[in-house]
């Protein structure tokens, strides 16, 4: 593949008739119970053939409604398309009948959609899946079509094709199911191809396999690709050009280069620096944006994000329009020059004012764990045939120390039992064996009041906001029922009393109290989480991918305010979470596991300025960072393989069958943990 | 797959066994026996030897435990004993029965899933329009309307448009296809629109949640005909949840047909089992009960190995 230059990344004078797709003013609503949301509110943009463009956003910005209004499948009778045209070479796709909109589909235009888990039919077979498109739109035969099928498996990647076309998709990991939808969009050698997060619900490293080859794909193929996406570094990695959206609005638009390098939204400006970046020496304390995105049931007049905006001017209580600020360089801001002369730049760069790391003591550990596992065992037992048992070794041999007032980051990919060692913690998981040495005490075997007094000192705060509060209690008994429990508090009053302070200290209001999950933001409710978990007055506090369910901006509150609790409160952390960049910025040490060991563990700033182990490196390549310059420069790059299935873990090092470096020695002999540099242990032998 | 069926079947005794166990202490506990019935029902004067003469005879005054003996032995080598009303085998009893009932349901069911999987189809893929009402007025009225009350209403048309009514006496199948059908058709007819609405309900809310699916949108996104969406990708998912209650509804039909069968003069399981309880006719009971649990639980086995046919993510071994 040949490297992208930013001269082809240059924006060309628009002309319309480059355009294969040109959205026009396009206006999306749906209609709810409780009022009409104007989902998309006017936005314009167009994709040239052979194109990568995209669209980034949060949640709720209308990005994936907008590609699936072009597709004409939004939800009936709930979302319809209001105002605008979709042009299509040279064709309104809104005017066009249904029949000629089917043609269009899986033909012309072909969607990937974000979770390959649900988006194959689980009844059907891959091939018939595959083989759908060819028959109805290329007229090919049953025979014609398989071997069609058979040639997209082998193009996106799949082994054994011939076979894997009689399966179904649950014998599928997640990553190939995605590369099947790739396959299925490449069927009919579509003209574009939109991708609607099609790698957020996978894991880094299959995420670089997948990102890589589509873009690889379209290139070779001249096919054009709107990504859609949340992920900035995956932006920066792959996009021609970029459109922001915010609040049913593009903010922002222009080449990667001009919206990454030369940002003139102060949206898309807070966006950039809200995120922790591995490219970038680790600041003090995470930019924000404060407050939250509007409701677009009811959206302010005006500029939308003027409410969470530092440079507001009362000309923000006008709409300001989408305008050319440089060639090609579009921005829905009144102040975009001031960005561009520099005047604003000052304010802009100055980075929060920080404060050094929390004190981390010589003292002894306040959490110790040795050789820690878990195994399950999953069995199919029978009255008469004897069952056959095979274990699943979740956690294999695990051992760290954290420190108080210290933040461990615990980084892997799905599957590899970082969350198992937070149960296991928290005691919610017995281990199999090991031990769990918690402020000088072995917990793993305690119970009943030992236990509860225990619990007392070790909280946790959940991964998803969502499904972790009680639907049917207020905010105020989700807080203060912990306290009852454990008699913290002498009578319901003094709790309640607690709760509102509590609500306070995570940045809510007390009279949140009354309010019931439902009524809350997900960052909201993860500060509810964490209120909840402080209310013990813990010293130890598992945190289980706390922010990996909120949108960037919210990302960035929740961890601050991880870090304001941990110094006021001399607080522990156990921080379990897959993004690198996330782990990097909170934690003081770093240990990253793959299928159940522990395979380097290091101060963070070894860690991730010297990589030793060759998964470290592998995983902290695949992350791609905002930074076009920085991602151009990068080689093509992505760890092979799959993630072996945990029921049959390859001997000897379990990494070797994804290692660059293994060699016939790494089958045999398990690797143990050792000290390379002072502090800095890997479990490999080549290093 | 094998070992799985096996495992099954084989828990299938245990079950069995409860359900003996229980049937028999029930009937034990409830006051009165058959002999009373029996000798003084008509309130003739017998005498008490005569009575216990008659109890002795069918075995009643030996002690529980022998008689619970004799009947777990009687099971095991199906040995069901004699009616103790008509002194005839049990088994037999059963038998001339059960072919009636057993072809009622299965018509029942044909009848129900030929109508309930496109209506329920069409009131979904139409929710909230004039066909989704109608056809929901349709089955809320199937599921109103007692089967016995339709029956009445067909029989009175049967006779009043067309001066005929169905045979009063049952031909078996194989003797006269057509005797047959004309008798059992009315009563099929006559149960199967509840046993429909019961289905079509189920199937209707299924194909909804189904429609839903991102997998649909992946059909419609590949440019795949609406027809075929439905078909081809929505069908075999919504159904799964209905061969669950057309299993159910198929067993409970077997022996569930009291009123029905008294109406089209029918003589069922149905018929048989009321009448077993009101003489209370322990050994006819007995057997009827252990008959219909079996039923039940080879129904269950059934639907889950259909699961396994229609759901390739379900592998049972």
């Amino acid at each position: 593949m040949q490297p992208q230059t930013a001269e082809a990344a240059a924006p060309r004078v628009d002309g319309a008739g480059d355009d294969l797709l040109r959205v026009e003013d396009l206006h999306v609503h749906f209609v709810t119970s409780r009022g009409v949301v104007r989902a998309v509110e006017g936005i314009s943009y167009s994709v040239r053939r052979g194109e990568i463009v995209a669209l980034v956003g949060e949640s709720g910005c209308g990005k994936s409604v907008s590609s699936l209004a072009i597709m004409r499948l939004l939800a009936k009778p709930a979302g319809r398309v209001v105002g605008g045209r979709i042009m299509f070479e040279g064709r309104d796709l809104l005017t066009l009948d249904e029949d000629e909109m089917r043609e269009i589909r899986g033909r012309d235009i072909s969607i990937i959609f974000q979770e390959p888990m649900t988006s194959l039919n689980p009844v059907l077979t891959i091939g018939l899946q595959i083989m759908e498109p060819l028959t109805i739109h290329l007229g090919m035969t049953a025979s014609e079509a398989r071997a069609r099928a058979t040639e997209l498996l082998r193009l996106v990647g799949i082994t054994d094709p011939e076979r894997r076309l009689d399966q179904y998709p649950h014998q599928f990991s997640g990553g190939m199911r995605q590369r099947v939808m790739i396959a299925i969009g490449l069927a009919c050698n579509p003209k574009l191809i939109i991708a609607d997060e099609p790698t957020t619900a996978l894991d880094v490293t299959i995420q670089a396999q997948i990102l890589e080859l589509m873009k690889d794909l379209a290139r070779r193929l001249n096919i054009a690709l709107v990504i859609i996406t949340h992920n900035l570094g995956i932006v920066a990695r792959y996009a021609d050009r970029v459109n922001v959206m915010y609040a049913a609005r593009v903010v922002e638009q222009g080449t990667a280069d001009d919206v990454f390098l030369r940002p003139r939204h102060p949206y898309a400006i807070g966006l950039m620096r809200s995120v922790p970046r591995l490219d970038r020496p680790r600041g003090l304390r995470l930019e924000t944006i404060e407050g939250l995105p509007p409701n677009l049931l009811d959206p302010p007049t005006g500029c939308r994000f003027a409410a969470r905006c530092a440079f507001r001017i009362d000309a923000c209580a006008q709409d300001p329009a989408l305008r050319e600020i440089e060639p090609a360089h579009r921005s829905a801001c009144f102040r975009a020059e001031e960005f561009s002369s520099g005047a604003l730049a000052e304010a802009t760069t100055e980075r929060a004012r920080g404060r050094p790391d929390a004190a981390v003591s010589d003292a002894a550990p306040i959490l110790g764990v040795r050789d820690l596992a878990k195994h399950f065992t999953v069995s199919s037992r029978s009255v008469i045939f004897g069952g056959e048992t095979r274990v699943v070794k979740a956690v294999n041999g695990v051992s760290f120390d954290i420190r108080p007032g210290e933040t461990l980051g615990l980084v892997g990919e799905s599957g590899c039992g970082k969350t198992t060692v937070g149960r296991l913690v928290l005691k919610l998981e017995q281990p199999t064996s090991g031990a769990i040495e918690f402020e000088g005490r072995d917990i793993a075997g305690l119970a009943g009041p030992e236990l509860q007094r225990t619990r007392q000192r070790i909280q946790v705060i959940f991964q998803d906001p969502y499904s972790s509060l009680n639907p049917r209690m207020t905010i105020g008994q989700i807080i203060a029922e912990p306290m009852l429990v454990h008699r913290i508090v002498p009578n319901a009053k003094a709790a309640r009393e607690r709760a509102a302070e509590l609500l306070e200290k995570v940045g809510l209001f007390a009279y949140m109290a009354e309010r019931y999950p439902h009524e809350m933001s997900g960052g909201q409710r993860q500060r509810v989480g964490i209120a909840r978990a402080l209310a013990m007055r813990p010293s130890f506090i598992v945190c289980d991918e706390p922010v990996s369910a909120l949108d960037v901006s919210i990302q960035g509150q929740v961890i601050n305010l991880l870090e304001d609790l941990q110094r006021e409160f001399g607080l522990t952390y156990l921080f379990i979470a897959h993004d690198l960049a996330v782990v990097r910025h909170i934690s003081t040490r770093v240990a990253v596991m793959y299928l159940g060991r522990v395979m380097e563990i290091a101060d963070r700033d070894a860690i991730y300025a010297q990589p030793l182990h060759p998964y470290t490196k592998a995983l902290l390549d695949a992350a791609p960072v905002p930074d076009p310059l920085v991602e151009r420069a990068r080689a093509p790059r992505a760890l092979g393989g799959e993630i072996p299935s945990p029921l049959r873990p390859p001997g000897g090092c379990v990494f070797h069958t994804r290692c660059p470096i293994a060699s016939e020695e790494c089958k045999r002999a398990v690797p143990e943990l050792r000290e390379a540099a002072p502090g800095h242990f890997v479990a490999c032998i080549k290093v | 797959m094998l070992t799985y069926v096996v495992n099954r079947v084989l828990l299938m005794i245990p079950t069995l066994i409860g359900v003996a166990v229980l049937t028999f202490f029930m009937l034990r506990v409830i006051p009165g026996d058959i002999v009373e019935v029996k000798l003084r029902a008509d309130g003739g004067s017998v005498t008490q030897a005569q009575i216990e003469t008659e109890r002795e005879r069918l075995g009643l005054n030996r002690p529980l435990a022998t008689q619970f003996a004799d009947w777990m032995v009687g099971l095991v080598t199906f040995d069901f004993g004699l009616s103790m009303w008509t002194g005839r085998p049990v088994a037999e009893e059963i038998a001339i029965r059960l072919e009636l009932s057993m072809q009622v349901a299965v018509m029942a069911s044909i009848i129900a899933v030929i109508l309930a999987i496109p209506l329920g189809t069409l009131s979904a893929l139409f929710k909230d329009t004039i066909v989704d009402y109608a056809i929901r007025l349709f089955t809320i009225a199937g599921l109103a309307v007692p089967s016995f009350w339709l029956g009445m209403i067909i029989i009175l048309s049967l006779l009043l448009f067309f001066n005929w009514l169905p045979p009063i006496t049952f031909t078996p199948f194989y003797v006269d296809p057509w005797a047959n059908f004309t008798q059992l058709i009315w009563p099929s007819l006559a149960v199967g629109w509840r046993y429909s609405a019961v289905v079509a309900r189920m199937v209707r809310s299924s194909i909804i949640e189904v429609m839903k699916e991102d997998y649909i949108r992946t059909a419609r996104a590949k440019g795949v005909y609406e027809r075929l969406v439905v078909m081809r990708h929505a069908m075999r998912n919504a159904l799964l949840p209905a061969i669950t209650v057309i299993g159910l509804e198929f067993a409970f039909l077997i022996g569930g047909l009291v009123v029905t069968e008294q109406v089209f003069n029918l003589n069922g399981i149905g018929r048989l089992f009321v009448q077993a309880v009101g003489r209370n006719d322990f050994t006819l009971i007995q057997t009827m009960v252990m008959l219909v649990a079996s039923v039940f639980i080879i129904v269950n086995l059934a639907v889950d190995l259909l699961y396994a046919v229609f759901d390739p993510r379900i592998r049972y071994g």
